[in-house]
Parts: structure tokens; C-alpha cells; sequence
């Protein structure tokens, strides 16, 4: 199906990331924003409490994250398609929340803008350190999707594509900005909403008496209903059946949580989104993401302008990490150089990915601005001659 | 000769999930009793049970979503009600009724039952307050009496309490009352009540946790609590919130304590709204997705 047009603000925009990220979500339909102010993110949901009223649905400020991050997961199955919005502070506060999320296979996006931490850290500078937490923060085993857009346009673009993800496997979906994308402004350009495929609710078909709110479709998903159809519904946090109901016991344990992991794990070849470059004769391949895949750029322009093979891998989808096609490309290359605003967060997944058959490089970066282009030129030298 | 047997339904049985009981509450327990209070305010309320939804959070209080047969939902340790707002704002329809335990509610949910009640979200919270931790042990709470016994105040509690009526008063709910699990026909009366009043409403019912709070403290056995409930408590209904504390032994107020009149979130985002963007304000009302 396509966008609602209230929600479109179609035509040529010069917004930055943060705002572009918020008509993304508007044009995906989401009508419920939860929230609590902390730089440098706070001007996604204070330009969808500017919208909201005129396009239809609710904005509220919650006292916490805590309480931002479960009122949306109230409001999705009240009927609505939600989001919430924070940066690392936040976000730390909110785990708890994405784990009742995949538990409870409820369809939400949490934004994450990030900056310099651990801690308060630096609230007004960009960093990547969240990557890991995104994947891994909350407690038990379950799967995760991650974007991360590198211009204002991706905010606008994969916020769509997080909404549709996030309904079409049932999870939530971490969208992780980063406070330069944030802030950059740029060239927006939102098409009409008949341009702008959206994934509707997987709303069940069968009547209340034949529904199981966990029985899953041959995609590993079920269908899901909300409070108020008559369905009598019983969702909770607990280790549940395919009734919903409580049942504390390994078999069930076991069943529905590999179910959790391996209704996005199974999809990972589908799920893969990068963009890539020169990749035929590299040698070596830059692999980033976010603000520093831009950075990046420059050194491999530098570096090839040296007659260096240098390729690019930009993973757009971040998790699930494209494993395959690391592992792919390892076999053909001699090195992977890996910049990110965090001292070797993602490299950890190429270094595994590439298993001893390519050499794996970090370039670190502790945040608080990006990487100099030279820092990682000298990486690309380094395992490039 | 034919035989007729004589089936012996409950009148509260529809309302519950029977392919759930035997539930998992002690001899002795109060909760129970709450959900027949519940049941029956239900049965007399003439709602229409597939648009009331009740939420829960953690603890022994937070097992009664799951065997209510209506929308239910079991959520995080202490955030019923931020979850409850959520459902609430995206479809006004529904009727939102927060269940859960004292622990759950008032201290690690606390924040969000003052804010709650200062935006006078319309949900109706039913707070079993048993004094303690139960599902956990029988640790301390912010509502244990002095002196009380606790697993992790071994030597009597001596943390100043909580009078929860007083906080929900004062945090702006339009509806406080305290019942015990003695006043069965009162407090289906007052959840009867809740149910029809518009705004954020708050119950909290004293509840004999048996097995827990009164054994260690050597009150008895649940019949003995049930003596003093009957003993100790003063119907005053308006009593001024702030000279409704409780203390381990002594008098209980109960009562309907504050029933006014002011305006919800919601009614007041709309006029707000539409005050200011005239025409281009979109009252959707629910917010259903296709």
C-alpha cells in the first residue's frame, strides 16, 4: 500500500536530519511520538509536536525514557504505529523496553541520534559508541534491526524503510543516527505519498475464537490484533506460548525464543542493505557507516587517486550484519579497514565475518568530531602496498 | 428416570480466563477477592467487555491481567501506567483500568503515577497495597508500616511511609478512595464507579498478604487480618487525604476520599489545539493504522 498523503510533505526540503527522520515517520504513518528531551535529538519529536495536530495523532513529553519508551509500545497496540526518540542517556534507560518489544513482537522504531558517551559524555557531539547496545543492550537472547543514514535525504528515506521493517517482522527497529547527521542540513527531497510503499499492520484474518496471538506464519511471524477488537488478547513479558499465556518452562523457553532470533536471522540475506564501490578490483575495503562512511570517502578517493584498489562497503543495514557478503568479499580481498566513531565496535562483526581469510583494521575514534580523512588514508596505505 | 445435573457456574467465571485457574495467589491471599470485587463491578457496569482492557505491571498484583478474560496486558516492573497511557491516547475508546500491587505502583512506578494523575490521564489505577514485596519474598516497600518486619529490614522497617491516597490527591487525581478486602460490597461499588467516572481514578485496597507480611509479623493468620480490617476501620468518606495514614495496627480511614470534576489530557490537548490552529486542527480520535 502507499503513504497516506496527510502525513507527505511532498517537494524540495532544505532540512537537517533530525526534522527529515521526523516527516520519514510521519510519512510511514506513524501518528504517536513519545518522548524526553535530550540533545542532540529532541528536535525530531518537537517537530512532530509542531505536525502532529494538523496531520492527526498524538505527541506527549513522558516524565522519563522509561515511560517514552513503553507509552509507545502502549499506543501500537492501542491501533497506532509509534515511535520514540532519544540519544544515549535515553537510550540506556530504554533497553528494558526494547526487550518487552521483541518479547511482546510489538512493531515500533526507537530513534537513536547518538553522542559521545559513556555517560552524560559529550551531549552536543557526535559519536557511534551505541552500536553494540543497539544490538545486545537488553537482557536474553532475541534479534534486533538496525539502520544507520548518512545524510538528512537517508533520514527521511530509512525512517520509511525502519516503519515498514519494524511491521513486516514484528520487532522493534533501532534507527541510529549520529549527532552530525542529525544536525547536517541538506537536500531533502519527499516524493508524493503514491511513490512511497508502506508494509501494512499484519493485521489477523481468522475470527477471535480460531487466533493465537504467538502462532506464527511460515515466516516465522504472527499475525497480531489490537486491544479493543474483541479478541481478548493476553500479551506479556513473561515466556509465553502460543496462547500468550505465561508458561515457565525450557521448551516453551527454547521454542520461542529461537523463534524471536530466527524470524530476522533467517531474513538476513533479504535484510542486507549496503551500498557499495569499486568493489571488483579492491584489494582493500573500507567498511563504515553513518557520518563516517562520508569521511571515508575522502580517504578512498585519496587513496585511489594513489593507484591504491581500494573499495567501498557502506552497510546501510547494520544489523543484521551482512555476514555473508563480508565473508564473500574476504576470500577475494586482502584487508578490510574499519572507521567508526567508537574505539572498534562493528569491526569486531567484519573481523568475525572475515574468519583469518582477509585482515581486519580498525581506525577508532573516541567521538567528539569525526575522523581526519588522512587518519584512515594512512590505514588504506598501511595494508594497501 | 432422567437425571438433570445442576451446573454451578460462577457469575464471575466469564469474566475470567478459567483455562488459567488454579491461579497462583496463597491461601489467604486478597487479590483474589479484588478481581471477584472487579468481576462483579464489571458484571454490574453493563460495559462493554470487549472495549475495557486492563494492565498490569510486576508482582503478585500484576498476575491479574492474566486471568481477567478481557484485553490484558502484563507489562514492565512498575510501568503499567506509562503502557496504559499509550493504549488510552492512541484509541479513546478503550476503557484503560491499571491493576497492579503498591510496590509496582508507587515505587518503582511512583514517577509515573504522579504525572499520570497531574495530566489527568483517563485510566483508572486499582493499587493493592499489601505492605510489601510479595512475589519477591517480602521485602520492604514504600508503603511497609514502621516498626514492620521485612526480609530486607530484618529489625523493623523505620522509613517514613507513603500515604498513597494523600499522593494521588495532591498529584491531581479526580477520584481517590481506599477500601479493604472486608468491604467487598464497597469497593465493587467504588470500582463500579471508576469505571463511568471520566479522568485519572485511583483505589487502593488493603489486602492481606498472609504468607508474607502478617506471618513474620506475627498478625495472625488471613482470617485474624480480616478481623482487623473489620475491627479497625472508620467509614469517612471526604476525609481530608493528608489524615488517612496507616500504621501497623492502628485505625484505617477508608472511604471515597476526593470525587471532583476537572478536565482530561485529552480534552485539554483538543481545546488547546484547536484554540490555536482553528480549522487546521485534525481531531482524529483513534489513531488505528491499516
Amino acid at each position: 500500500m502507499h503513504a497516506d498523503p496527510r502525513g507527505v510533505l511532498t517537494g524540495v526540503h532544505f532540512i537537517d536530519g533530525d526534522q527529515a527522520c521526523c516527516e520519514g515517520a510521519l510519512a510511514a504513518g506513524a501518528r504517536f511520538a513519545a518522548g524526553y528531551p535530550i540533545t542532540p535529538s529532541t528536535e525530531v519529536v518537537e517537530r512532530f509536536a509542531a505536525r502532529i495536530p494538523t496531520v492527526g495523532g498524538v505527541f506527549i513529553q513522558m516524565e522519563d525514557e522509561l515511560a517514552a519508551s513503553i507509552t509507545i509500545l502502549g499506543a501500537v497496540w492501542g491501533g497506532a504505529k509509534a515511535f520514540t526518540v532519544t540519544s544515549g542517556p535515553g537510550f540506556s534507560l530504554m533497553m528494558e523496553h526494547i526487550g518487552y518489544a521483541a518479547m511482546t513482537e510489538t512493531p515500533c522504531v526507537f530513534v537513536n541520534v547518538q553522542r559521545g558517551g559513556p555517560s552524560t559524555g559529550l551531549p552536543t557531539l557526535p559519536a557511534q559508541g551505541d552500536m553494540m547496545q543497539a544490538r545486545w543492550g537488553s537482557h536474553g537472547d532475541y534479534s534486533i534491526i538496525a539502520l544507520s543514514p548518512n545524510s538528512p535525504q537517508e533520514c527521511f528515506d530509512l525512517t520509511i524503510h525502519a516503519f515498514n521493517l519494524a511491521e513486516q517482522y514484528r520487532t522493534p527497529v533501532m534507527f541510529m543516527m549520529d549527532e552530525v547527521v542529525g544536525h547536517m542540513t541538506e537536500k531533502v527531497v519527499i516524493p508524493p505519498a503514491d511513490q512511497i510503499a508502506i508494509y501494512p499492520r499484519r493485521h489477523a484474518q481468522q475470527p477471535a475464537g480460531a487466533y493465537q496471538p504467538f502462532l506464527p506464519g511460515p515466516d516465522l511471524v504472527p499475525p497480531m490484533v489490537h486491544a479493543g477488537e474483541g479478541f481478548r488478547i493476553h500479551i506479556t513479558g513473561l515466556t509465553h506460548d502460543e496462547r500468550g499465556y505465561p508458561a515457565m518452562n525450557p521448551e516453551v523457553q527454547d521454542r520461542l525464543v529461537r523463534r524471536l532470533k530466527d524470524k530476522v536471522e533467517r531474513a538476513a540475506d533479504q535484510l542486507v542493505l549496503c551500498e557499495e564501490e569499486n568493489l571488483e578490483d579492491a584489494s582493500v575495503v573500507v567498511v563504515s557507516y553513518g557520518i563516517t562512511s562520508r569521511v571515508a570517502q575522502r580517504a578512498i578517493d585519496l587513496a585511489r587517486a594513489e593507484g591504491l584498489k581500494v573499495g567501498k562497503l557502506r552497510l546501510i543495514i547494520v544489523w543484521p550484519f551482512p555476514e555473508k557478503r563480508i565473508r564473500e568479499l574476504a576470500s577475494k580481498v586482502k584487508a578490510f579497514v574499519v572507521p567508526e566513531l567508537n574505539l572498534g565496535q562493528m569491526v569486531r562483526e567484519v573481523e568475525r565475518a572475515a574468519a583469518g581469510a582477509a585482515k581486519t583494521i580498525s581506525v577508532p575514534h573516541a567521538g567528539g568530531t569525526v575522523h581526519r580523512p588522512e587518519d584512515i588514508l594512512a590505514a588504506i596505505r598501511e595494508v594497501g602496498r | 428416570m432422567s437425571v438433570e445435573t445442576l451446573q454451578l457456574v460462577n457469575p464471575v467465571e466469564p469474566f475470567l480466563r478459567m483455562d488459567r485457574i488454579p491461579h497462583i495467589w496463597c491461601p489467604g491471599c486478597g487479590i483474589g477477592t479484588t478481581v471477584n470485587c472487579f468481576a462483579r463491578a464489571l458484571l454490574e457496569s453493563k460495559a462493554d467487555l470487549d472495549r475495557v482492557v486492563v494492565v498490569s505491571g510486576i508482582g503478585c498484583s500484576g498476575r491479574v491481567a492474566g486471568y481477567v478474560a478481557l484485553d490484558s496486558f502484563h507489562t514492565t516492573h512498575g510501568r503499567a501506567i506509562p503502557f496504559a497511557t499509550g493504549l488510552k491516547l492512541a484509541n479513546p475508546s478503550l476503557s484503560v483500568v491499571v491493576y497492579s500491587g503498591d510496590g509496582d505502583l508507587a515505587a518503582i512506578g511512583g514517577n509515573h503515577l504522579i504525572h499520570a494523575a497531574r495530566r489527568n490521564i483517563d485510566i483508572k489505577v486499582i493499587c493493592i497495597n499489601n505492605f510489601i514485596y510479595a512475589m519477591t519474598g517480602g521485602q520492604s516497600g514504600p508503603t511497609t508500616p514502621l516498626t514492620a518486619v521485612t526480609t530486607t529490614m530484618p529489625y523493623g522497617a523505620y522509613e517514613p511511609v507513603f500515604n498513597l491516597p494523600y499522593l494521588a490527591d495532591a498529584a491531581g487525581a479526580v477520584y481517590v478512595a481506599r477500601w479493604t478486602t472486608f468491604h467487598v460490597r464497597q469497593l465493587t461499588r467504588a470500582m463500579g464507579e471508576i469505571l463511568h467516572k471520566k479522568g485519572f481514578c485511583f483505589i487502593e485496597v488493603l489486602s492481606p498478604c498472609p504468607t508474607l507480611y502478617e506471618r513474620r509479623n506475627k498478625l495472625g493468620e488471613a482470617l485474624d487480618t480480616m478481623l482487623y480490617y473489620k475491627a479497625s476501620s472508620k467509614v469517612r468518606h471526604g476525609a481530608p487525604t493528608s489524615e488517612v495514614a496507616l500504621s501497623k495496627k492502628g485505625e484505617i480511614i477508608v472511604g471515597k476520599f476526593v470525587d471532583r470534576q476537572r478536565p482530561d489530557y485529552l480534552e485539554l490537548m483538543k481545546n488547546q489545539m484547536a484554540s490555536q490552529l482553528g480549522g487546521k486542527y485534525v481531531d482524529t480520535g483513534c489513531l488505528t493504522c491499516s
